[in-house]
């Protein structure tokens, strides 16, 4: 326990037994004084948390050890409702843990952060996931202690949840001196529509339709951390094509998002030009990835056991021509960009995400991959076919809005690229696979455009879905949001928000 | 810059012709839209889209309309700020109970006449989400709808015709039903 070289698994294997159905990484059951062991750990190890939640009385963490690219859970069993806290040795649980009250009931003792999160006292139920979920007692909506702030000359602006535009509710609480930002605080939780609860006791095939809902962006990538997850706990693989097809939906949606995001940003740094033309390329896409998949956005194309429609060849050769058209204009699209000096005036040294913050939260994705940063998924772990296709994730360093920008540019490149080399080296064969009812528990890790999602879930023995937990990239990155606006003007936080791009809904469930 | 101008000029618009008001949603508009606010609110419209716990899919789709290719501000509709410039009440979403309150007060906010429109299958039904202790579920249980556009999500070309009648309904132009 002391070597403090021990890897990930050594030392939560000193800790507990490993649960023998949990795949494809191992789950150790610790008790109370091993998991405040595994806190001591922590203290002095780099190991990012990945996610933290509740199934039952038992409270779950994902950790990752880069050194030794592994991956584990460890898992307490409540008994009386509390465990001790993770989030003086890893902040980012801080607000997964206020998730976790407010879903399942379950206390961290020793938080610094004892506020409700997710339920701001409208629901119908109290700590709906536990397994005595109560009619709630309303309170009201308001009442809820935003962070003090104290100083000479400071004024609050509230923004939300309703805003000016058309994007998702969150609200944001600013404290300002003048025009700089000394403090934003967001408070989330506007959507949660109770996705988790509504996929118990489905099918699979069933629940993966609100799995493709959790995030209507994300829903090619949500659907996959699912039916992956699924797949791990059946034990079973789905056939080789269909890894192949699932990547190209998935590529298709990263890149349609980021064209989205890229012309998004440039528009709020008043230059609609650009979004306006991104907007029309992100249109073909779409309009392909419906003639091929029968859905625009490719909602319910992905199932577990592998894919819901197969691509046909017409519609293959469809893609290939759209990737080869695509690059062209999307080149000069980003030369205009990286030439005009009144846009980069907005961007470069805009919302820098610190570094000290980076090592606190391991934000995945573009915010972390701009900022020297965060494991592309595809990768590491890796998955098919990812894992048979050599290619490099992206990575800058500055962390700044411009840094985004560019980083999202970069990777519409590599995902064209992807893509063309998917669609010649894709096998035949069949593309979907029948998911045996047995009980089971499985991970999955998943990269979306929007960085990885966690997705765990466990069968019953029927085969339904006893639980399932996704866990959005944008619960990693709304905390950085806050720090990355620290000390830029107010007027630019439209910017820095959008070149964040976190889901609210993905957050909310 | 200059190049993507000039290439932009002299190249054909993207722009595709507008879809013909939707048939089902003038027939859902039939004998609601009175004579004042015809008289009040003529061949133009300003909206206000809220976000009522929608997964974003709606969203997504909305801003769609605002790309050149459908281009909705052609037809004299536009999206506003603030819910006291708008006309129409895009809402999307299974009315999440955490989003209900601030939704009831956007709409008091907005002056009559005023179009209340459920978007997406879940502003219409409650959709997948029916049902949940989060959730109010369809849209017209807690406001009366007007006009509600189905799809999950609903695609730019069926909001479109959707909005279309909308405004042929606000201009007094309801054809004839056969």
């Amino acid at each position: 326990m002391s070597d403090s070289r021990a890897t990930l698994h050594a030392v939560l294997a000193g800790l507990g037994q490993a649960v023998p159905s949990h795949l494809p990484w191992p789950r150790h059951v610790l008790d109370r004084a091993s998991w405040r062991q595994l806190i001591d750990a922590l203290g002095h190890r780099r190991w990012p948390l990945l996610g933290l939640w509740a199934d039952g009385s038992t409270v779950h963490a994902a950790l990752e050890d880069h050194s030794a690219a592994a991956f584990a859970v460890a898992s307490l069993d409540t008994e009386d409702g509390t465990y001790p806290s993770l989030a003086a040795a890893r902040p980012a649980a801080l607000r997964l843990e206020r998730a976790v009250r407010d879903l399942a009931g379950l206390n961290a003792v020793g938080t610094p952060d004892d506020r409700p999160w997710l339920d701001h006292g409208q629901w119908r139920l109290a700590a709906p996931l536990a397994a005595d979920a109560r009619p709630a007692t309303p309170r009201p909506a308001t009442d809820y202690r935003f962070l003090p702030v104290e100083g000479e000359g400071l004024h609050q602006v509230p923004v939300g949840p309703v805003h000016a535009g058309i994007i998702e509710p969150g609200h944001f609480r600013f404290h300002a001196n003048g025009e700089t930002i000394v403090r934003l605080e967001a408070r989330l939780g506007y959507t949660h529509k109770g996705t988790e609860a509504l996929m118990r006791g489905k099918p699979p095939a069933e629940a993966v339709r609100l799995a493709g809902r959790i995030s209507g962006d994300s829903t090619v990538a949500h659907a996959l951390a699912f039916s992956r997850a699924v797949e791990a706990a059946a034990g079973i693989e789905a056939p080789a094509r269909a890894h192949w097809v699932r990547a190209t939906m998935a590529e298709w949606e990263r890149i349609a998002n980021h064209l989205g995001d890229i012309g998004g940003i440039c528009n709020d740094a008043a230059f609609p030009y650009l979004q306006a033309q991104c907007t029309v390329l992100r249109e073909k896409v779409l309009q392909a990835c419906a003639k091929a998949f029968g859905h625009r956005l490719m909602m319910d194309a992905v199932v577990p056991g592998g894919v819901a429609v197969d691509l046909a060849p017409e519609q293959a050769a469809a893609f290939a021509g759209l990737a080869a058209d695509l690059l062209p204009p999307f080149e000069a699209l980003c030369r205009v960009y990286e030439t005009k000096g009144s846009l980069l005036d907005r961007t470069v040294a805009t919302g820098i995400t610190p570094r000290a913050e980076i090592e606190r939260f391991w934000p995945p994705g573009p915010i972390g991959r701009a900022a020297g940063a965060g494991r592309d998924a595809r990768l590491a772990p890796g998955y098919p076919p990812y894992d048979e296709l050599n290619f490099a994730a992206p990575r800058l360093t500055a962390g700044d809005v411009d840094a985004r920008v560019r980083l999202r540019m970069e990777e519409v490149r590599h995902s064209v690229r992807l893509i063309q080399r998917m669609l010649v080296a894709m096998p035949d064969g069949p593309t979907r696979a029948e998911v045996p009812p047995v009980a089971g528990e499985g991970l999955a890790l998943v990269e979306a455009f929007r960085g990885e999602i966690l997705g765990w879930a466990r069968l019953a023995p029927d085969g339904t879905v006893a639980r399932y937990h996704a866990r959005d990239a944008s619960w990693l990155q709304w905390p950085l949001l806050e720090t990355a606006v620290y000390d830029n003007i107010v007027a630019d936080f439209p910017l820095c928000n959008k070149s964040f791009n976190c889901s609210y809904s993905g957050h909310d469930l | 810059m200059l190049k993507q101008i000039t290439r932009a000029l002299l190249s054909r618009p993207v722009t595709i012709d507008g879809p013909a008001a939707g048939d089902a949603a003038l027939k859902e508009l039939a004998g609601k839209v009175d004579a004042l606010a015809q008289k009040r609110l003529g061949r133009s419209l300003a909206i206000r889209a809220i976000d009522a716990g929608s997964c974003n899919g709606c969203e997504l789709e909305i801003h769609a309309l605002n790309n050149p290719i459908y281009d909705l501000e052609r037809f004299g509709i536009r999206f506003v700020a603030s819910p006291r410039h708008a006309d129409v009440l895009l809402v999307t979403g299974p009315v999440s109970l955490n989003m209900q309150e601030a939704l009831l007060r956007t709409i008091a906010a907005t002056p009559a006449p005023r179009f209340v429109v459920a978007a997406g299958d879940c502003a219409c039904t409650g959709g997948l989400f029916a049902g949940s202790y989060a959730c109010a579920g369809a849209l017209e249980s807690i406001v009366p709808v007007d006009l509600r556009i189905a799809g999950c999500p609903p695609t730019p070309l069926q909001l479109l015709e959707g909005l279309l009648a909308l405004l042929a309904a606000s201009a007094g132009k309801m054809p004839a039903r056969p």
